[in-house]
């Protein structure tokens, strides 16, 4: 447990599986994530909107060649004694040419809005990812990681969906419905109309289908989640069911479930079923009645219309399809439309959750004495001293790094209301060994995360070397301690890359000393590729063990003046753990440490031993001294509660 | 093929509406592909005669409106019995494999592992029902839809069909040529997927490493490259795919020219009607569009045939533990005895996990079991309540070897608390009544004094009746361990089996439990396996295991004198290097 206390604070649902919410603000969303995804791409925008509108205009051009086709070239044939089919060879080729014309754009703004999409999602992805380091510890442990994670699979993904094919699908419907539009006007009004009354029937009864389908889909997605939640749960125990014998008990609520999960996205998909013939059909009623007015107008005189030609009847029907089809795919595109969006505010939401701020200004640098005074210096010397500048009088002072700290009176909690640390005040000059003990809950955990500035205190102060910690920026802070945790966490990569995290420029030699100072070496040499190694999934082929003592060479490597330790619990062997132990405890040499302690080799050889409970301190000293006073320490030590 | 079959059984009572999809599919092509032919005639009957022929427009008119509806009522149909049958298909799916499950033993649980279990309950159902459902409606209506325009263009003319065929064949040949290659770099693109969100998972819950270690720009370049990657392979696979629209889009117009210019000469000398032609350039379409929907299904079909294969896995894997046929329902006390026992994971393996295991345990004793990492201590306690089979020898309760009691009774008989254990969604109580459904609240209240959770469920806001979450994540582990160890109480066994169950309790607590056993439950053996010696040092007896082999057996004392390890270990605990035993003490 090695963030305990922390994890109480953590909320999350382990998935999101229930129902999608609400949009909160669905047109400011759409609008950010048309800004953000085109921004960057205006011009290729400007082209791909040229390309769709050059390749719908020569569709609509295809489309009245049918007219002329017949009624200037088949009709007149017909009725002359030698058909002369020149006229009609040059009308097939300038055909040719429109329709290659029209062809050359849709290809070509197809592949311009590939490098869109995909340069918008890799830009998404770097900068969610970006923004998501700089988060403080405080967006993580408050938030489940499934839910962050799911933040990257699934609604990028669906954002991959909007941008790479909704959103130009919906511009280009768009354009199709316009153009198509203006070309059956100009090839009859009547049957325009009659199209149009048709459509509108259409989007009435398709849009009461799909108002009555969004019940069921929540429900669905209801149901789902409750499935996929129930298999889950007893899945991971399915080992306890077997102990307890309770399949048959299991199987009972999972049979009510699955009942109702198969009744809802019956419903459900019924409902989507339905659409598409409804859809299509009202389409082909629409072709009809046109089919049968357009006769009509073709035979009959009408007054105030001109006479349908048979040609601008063969080509209106066409219109009159491919002025359908881009509505039904605007209809069809809303939902996922709506989906995306979803997906998108969620992902604006990681984004606009607030980074760690950092108003330190007293920076580290390397230094060395000249004549007794300490003088900033480009090359490394070893020796680093804290550059504080002072705004008052104008002076700039360096301070050398020392490793000392001091808290006073410092009173934390996690939030504002609940406080989990009171009056806190405890120091450790360089090289001292600090022990917090305590049973889980006591602040132990916390307390680390506040030299760091994983945390900020609410009220009271620490010292590093004499400056306030606030005043320092928080990566020089960070680079000047060491820590290493309980669960241990590798990276993909060799075994040298992990090792080499401490300090990404260290040499061949400082990565074996490293891992000769954690005792890892010997485990490393026996590897099949030594160093090379590759561990993946935090290291999975290796022993908990194994892991703790790359953990310790990593911070062996960065070699800082003050180190965090959380000693881990002793589940693992006692050969390893000997190991690890003797890897901590030459790590911890000279180096101010606070260590939450379990082993009582290391409580004993600290040079003070805090005792914490509830958030106070309530014993301080070194072993002998809290022996004697025969306080909590005494009953932890020995086991013996009595007296509590 | 064997999937298909071996999944074929589960459309049972969906059977029938399963067969009337296609029919209805079929009918709505039928009656689609009508429409155009009855337009050719007004042209040609209608309008295209001197006068025009009123009558005759009306007529086909009524006769395209009826067709229109026909498609309409039966389109309807096809997509409501479609869904029945394929969401009914996926409830019988889901149901036979949790069914399965449900029999499955350890060893059939380690095999799949339990988040395999869970992607293929989930995720490949959802995927199996949707490809039936294509199946059901796509893939009869997109070749039907083909075929029947083919068929009624070479009704109408058999030349300008022939340009058809020639157009499908060389358009399908290029569609399997895109298909293959761009599946090859999408393939491709998701591992690579996988790998950079196999990195941002590693980045979420190492983020107290990155930000100590202030790695968060060389952890932003990784993820960069990783991405620029992705981004290379996916553009790759795209530029492949949109090769599909100007292939199909030439080959339409070309057809389209084609007929024009047959078409034209064709009417000229009077062998093709106007209305004959439009009718061609219709069915030109449908043609065209739906190889484009068949190449469509056949990319998502494919992407489904993995999930199938995963069911079935499921399906077909054997339980390997399975009751007796003539089961005995009684056991007579809690002695336990190992004979010769050998056992391994996996059949074949070269190396056993357990060798010659000879024990004799009397009922009521209690014994403490020491070991390292891998020593194979749980895999010896798994054998009592047959939660694996020995390979070799025979393990014996009560006197009578474990493959011969009924399982249930063996495993209400022999309590195990696992390691790695459970809780469930539900109330405290309810979680204790999985060890006895039938236990009162006072019943419950006296185990959790046992197990000394009693305490800290009291103080919860609302004691036995507060709601634990989903895994028990809102109790300490601690707190976790405890009330599993009720749980098992409650079952009143004959035999206890701790396995490292006390571990994130404090040493006092630990020690208050095993008085509590000592006393309160005399009759039960009791088998302790622990990491601390102060848990297991008061047992009656002790085991030592070391690499599948006891080394010792006896008690603290004898081993002390003259066991090597036990010395070793017992050394190190209580000497200088000892736990400050406040370890992970959730108290």
């Amino acid at each position: 447990m090695a963030d305990g206390k922390v994890k109480e604070v953590k909320m999350g649902r382990g998935r999101a599986m229930g129902p999608r919410p609400k949009l909160e603000n669905p047109m400011g969303t759409l609008k950010r994530m048309i800004s953000y995804s085109f921004g960057a791409y205006k011009i290729q925008i400007i082209l791909v909107f040229v390309g769709i509108i050059v390749s719908v205009l020569c569709q609509a051009r295809g489309t009245l060649f049918t007219k002329e086709l017949i009624d200037k070239y088949i009709v007149p044939l017909t009725q002359s004694e030698n058909p002369d089919f020149t006229d009609l060879k040059g009308e097939i080729f300038t055909m040719a040419i429109v329709y290659a014309v029209g062809i050359a754009f849709i290809y070509l703004y197809n592949k311009l809005m590939i490098y869109i999409s995909q340069g918008t999602l890799k830009k998404l992805r770097v900068d969610l990812f970006r923004h998501m380091e700089r988060l403080p510890i405080k967006y993580f442990d408050t938030h489940s990681h499934g839910d962050i994670m799911s933040v990257y699979t699934n609604d990028v993904d669906t954002l991959r969906q909007l941008i790479g094919q909704s959103i130009p699908q919906l511009f280009s419907s768009v354009i199709t419905i316009v153009v198509v539009f203006a070309c059956m006007l100009i090839t009859s009004v009547p049957l325009t109309v009659v199209t149009l009354i048709m459509t509108t029937v259409t989007l009435f009864v398709s849009k009461k289908v799909a108002g009555k389908s969004g019940g069921f889909f929540i429900s669905q997605q209801k149901s789902l989640g409750a499935v996929n939640g129930y298999i889950e749960e007893m899945m991971e125990g399915q080992k306890v069911v077997k102990v307890f014998c309770h399949e048959e008990k299991s199987l009972e609520r999972f049979y009510e479930l699955n009942e109702e999960l198969y009744q809802n996205a019956k419903k459900a998909n019924q409902f989507v079923n339905i659409l598409g013939p409804i859809n299509a059909q009202i389409g082909n009623l629409s072709y009809v009645v046109c089919a049968v007015v357009g006769g009509i107008l073709a035979i009959y005189e009408v007054p105030f219309f001109q006479m349908l030609s048979l040609g601008s009847l063969a080509s209106f029907l066409t219109f009159n399809k491919s002025f359908n089809m881009p509505i039904n795919q605007v209809s069809q595109q809303f939902n996922s439309v709506i989906m995306a969006l979803a997906g998108a505010e969620r992902v604006f939401k990681l984004m606009d959750e607030k980074p760690e701020t950092d108003e330190g200004y007293v920076t580290l640098v390397n230094a060395k004495y000249e004549n007794g005074t300490l003088t900033e210096t480009k090359e490394r010397t070893g020796i680093w001293a804290w550059k504080h500048y002072h705004k008052a009088d104008d002076t700039t002072t360096y301070v050398e790094l020392k490793g000392d700290v001091v808290f006073d009176d410092v009173d934390f909690g996690y939030t504002e209301e609940k406080m989990v640390l009171h009056n806190i005040d405890l120091f450790a000059t360089p090289g001292q060994k600090i022990a917090f003990v305590g049973s889980t809950g006591a602040g132990k955990t916390t307390i680390t995360n506040l030299i760091n500035r994983f945390y900020d205190i609410q009220d009271g102060k620490i010292r590093y070397d004499g400056i306030n910690i606030n005043k320092i920026k928080k990566d020089d802070l960070r680079r000047s301690l060491g820590i290493v945790l309980q669960e241990t966490n590798l990276f993909t990569g060799t075994v040298r890359d992990n090792i080499k995290y401490g300090k990404l420029d260290a040499t061949e030699e400082e990565v074996i000393a490293a891992a000769k100072l954690a005792n890892a070496h010997g485990f490393i040499s026996r590897l099949p590729q030594g160093y090379d190694t590759m561990l993946t999934a935090n290291g999975a082929s290796l022993s908990q063990g194994q892991r703790q003592l790359l953990a310790i060479a990593r911070a062996a490597i960065a070699d800082p003046p003050v180190l965090i330790l959380d000693e881990a619990t002793s589940s693992i062997d006692t050969r390893t753990e000997k190991l690890v132990q003797a890897g901590m405890d030459r790590l911890m040499k000279g180096r101010t440490t606070f260590v939450i302690a379990h082993r009582l080799s290391t409580i004993q050889n600290s040079d003070c031993i805090i005792v914490l409970e509830k958030g106070k301190i309530i014993e301080r000293g070194n072993h002998e001294e809290l022996l004697e006073a025969k306080g909590k320490y005494y009953s932890l030590y020995t086991g013996n509660q009595i007296g509590m | 093929m064997k999937m298909i079959k071996s999944l074929g059984q589960y459309i049972r009572e969906y059977k029938w509406v399963s067969i009337i999809t296609p029919i209805f599919m079929m009918l709505e092509v039928v009656f689609e592909t009508l429409i155009p032919k009855m337009m050719s005639s007004i042209v040609d009957y209608g309008i295209n005669v001197p006068g025009g022929d009123m009558q005759h427009i009306y007529k086909m008119g009524a006769i395209m409106l009826a067709l229109a509806l026909g498609s309409l009522l039966t389109g309807i149909g096809g997509g409501v019995f479609a869904a029945k049958a394929s969401t009914g298909f996926a409830k019988n799916v889901r149901k036979a494999m949790f069914e399965k499950i449900q029999t499955y033993s350890f060893s059939n649980i380690d095999k799949f592992s339990t988040a395999g279990l869970i992607t293929r309950l989930t995720t490949d159902v959802t995927n199996v029902q949707n490809a039936y459902q294509m199946i059901l409606r796509m893939c009869i209506r997109a070749p039907l839809s083909m075929i029947f325009a083919m068929v009624m263009a070479f009704l109408v003319s058999p030349e300008i069909a022939t340009v058809y065929l020639i157009a499908v064949f060389f358009l399908a040949i290029v569609l399997a040529i895109i298909i293959r290659f761009a599946m090859k770099y999408f393939s491709n693109a998701f591992k690579k997927y996988d790998d950079l969100n196999a990195t941002v998972q590693e980045n979420v819950s190492a983020i107290r490493v990155v930000k100590a270690y202030v790695r968060e720009e060389h952890e932003m370049s990784r993820m960069e490259k990783a991405s620029d990657s992705i981004y290379q392979t996916l553009v790759k696979a795209e530029n492949m795919v949109i090769l599909n629209s100007p292939f199909m889009q030439i080959t339409v117009y070309t057809c389209i020219l084609l007929i024009s210019w047959l078409g034209a000469n064709m009417i000229v000398s009077e062998t093709l009607t106007t209305g004959e032609l439009m009718q061609l350039l219709t069915y030109c379409m449908n043609i065209l569009m739906s190889l484009m929907m068949i190449s469509m299904i056949f990319v998502m079909l494919s992407m489904s045939i993995a999930s199938g294969e995963r069911i079935v896995q499921v399906l077909d894997e054997e339980p390997d533990i399975k009751n007796p046929e003539q089961p005995c329902y009684e056991v007579k006390d809690g002695s336990i005895t190992f004979e010769n026992v050998e056992f391994s994971y996996q059949s074949g393996a070269s190396e056993p996990v357990l060798k010659d295991i000879d024990l004799q345990i009397r009922s009521g004793e209690t014994i403490g079991i020491l070991g390292g990492t891998g020593s194979a201590k749980t895999s010896l306690v798994n054998l009592i309540s047959r939660l694996y089979d020995v390979t070799e020898g025979r393990v014996l309760v009560g006197g009578r070897d474990v493959r011969d009691y009924d399982l249930e009774v063996l495993r209400n008989e022999v309590a195990v608390v696992l390691q790695k254990n459970t809780l469930f969604s539900g109330t405290v109580l309810e979680n204790l009544r999985w060890g006895n459904e039938n236990a009162t609240e006072e019943e419950c209240r006296e185990a959790c004094r046992l197990a000394c959770a009693d305490e800290f469920v009291s103080a919860m806001p609302e004691g036995y009746h507060t709601y634990i979450e989903q895994g028990g994540n809102n109790v300490s582990g601690g707190q976790k361990q405890r009330l599993c160890i009720a749980r098992a109480l409650l079952k009143k066994p004959k035999v206890l089996i701790l396995d490292d169950s006390t571990s994130a309790v404090d040493t006092a607590t630990d020690a208050k439990i095993r008085k509590a056993f000592r006393e309160d439950l005399p009759g039960i053996t009791k088998i302790i396996i622990a990491q601390r010696i102060s848990s297991i040092e008061s047992a009656d007896r002790i085991i030592v295991m070391e690499e599948g082999r006891i080394d010792g057996f006896g008690t603290h004392e004898q081993l002390l004198a003259t066991n090597e390890i036990y010395r070793d270990v017992y050394e190190a605990q209580t000497g200088r290097d000892a736990d400050f035993d406040e370890v992970g003490g959730e108290a």
